[in-house]
């Protein structure tokens, strides 16, 4: 049985690509520039998670991870992260092309 | 101090990122609107997913490191992780952008080619 955090990370993952190639097809996932940014979001990611997990200020029921940890984190965190990061780039990306056809209808 | 430690972690995140905004002219503040209508309603879907989990019991926090604000289970700065972690996601994202033009093919963004 996949623990529940478990399973929302691969969701979290699984909605971004998705909603990436297929739903609003922004094709982030296909350019140098998005890896680039989530690269150095990572990064970050991983200290901010590490300071949040390693203090405790977040803790998790063991039942709900599969208890691979980076950087005091739950791997888990870092689809989570994923998915919220991706969603917005995805989201933003989307809204300024909405901005170029009006424009040009005009 | 120490019930400042999540808000703390939270406020270095924007200090951090908040240069880019200006120096290498990301402009993500600058396009509020937009960033608002990308990031709420991906923020409101992970924050009832948090809301739900916490509720459950399946992650908890530490009230040592809390200003000690609740919205039902949820303290003030998790609610706040969920805008201000998309905010320097933004601010990264555009900050390369401007960095690295050509790593941005026109169909990711027709606004930047206008």
């Amino acid at each position: 049985m996949i623990g529940a955090y478990t399973a929302a990370a691969l969701a979290a993952i699984t909605a971004a690509v998705l909603m990436d190639l297929v739903v609003l097809r922004t094709g982030l996932l296909r350019t140098r520039l998005f890896w680039a940014s989530y690269a150095i979001v990572v990064f970050f990611q991983l200290i901010v998670n590490g300071i949040l997990t390693g203090l405790g200020i977040v803790q998790y029921d063991p039942d709900v991870i599969i208890g691979v940890r980076l950087a005091f984190a739950p791997i888990e965190d870092l689809g989570f992260g994923f998915g919220l990061v991706t969603l917005t780039l995805v989201g933003w990306t989307r809204l300024g092309r909405r901005v170029v056809a009006s424009a040009e209808r005009a | 101090m120490q019930h400042l430690t999540y808000l703390a972690v939270l406020l270095a995140c924007l200090l951090g990122t908040a240069p880019l905004e200006f120096a290498l002219q990301a402009r993500v503040y600058g396009r509020w609107r937009r960033a608002a209508a990308a990031i709420l309603p991906v923020a409101a879907v992970f924050v009832l997913w948090d809301y739900r989990a916490t509720a459950a019991g399946w992650w908890w926090f530490d009230d040592r490191y809390l200003i000690g604000v609740f919205l039902g289970p949820l303290p003030l700065e998790e609610l706040m992780f969920f805008l201000v972690i998309p905010i320097c996601g933004l601010l990264t994202f555009e900050a390369v952008r401007r960095l690295k033009p050509r790593w941005a093919p026109a169909a990711t963004d027709v606004q930047v080619r206008r």
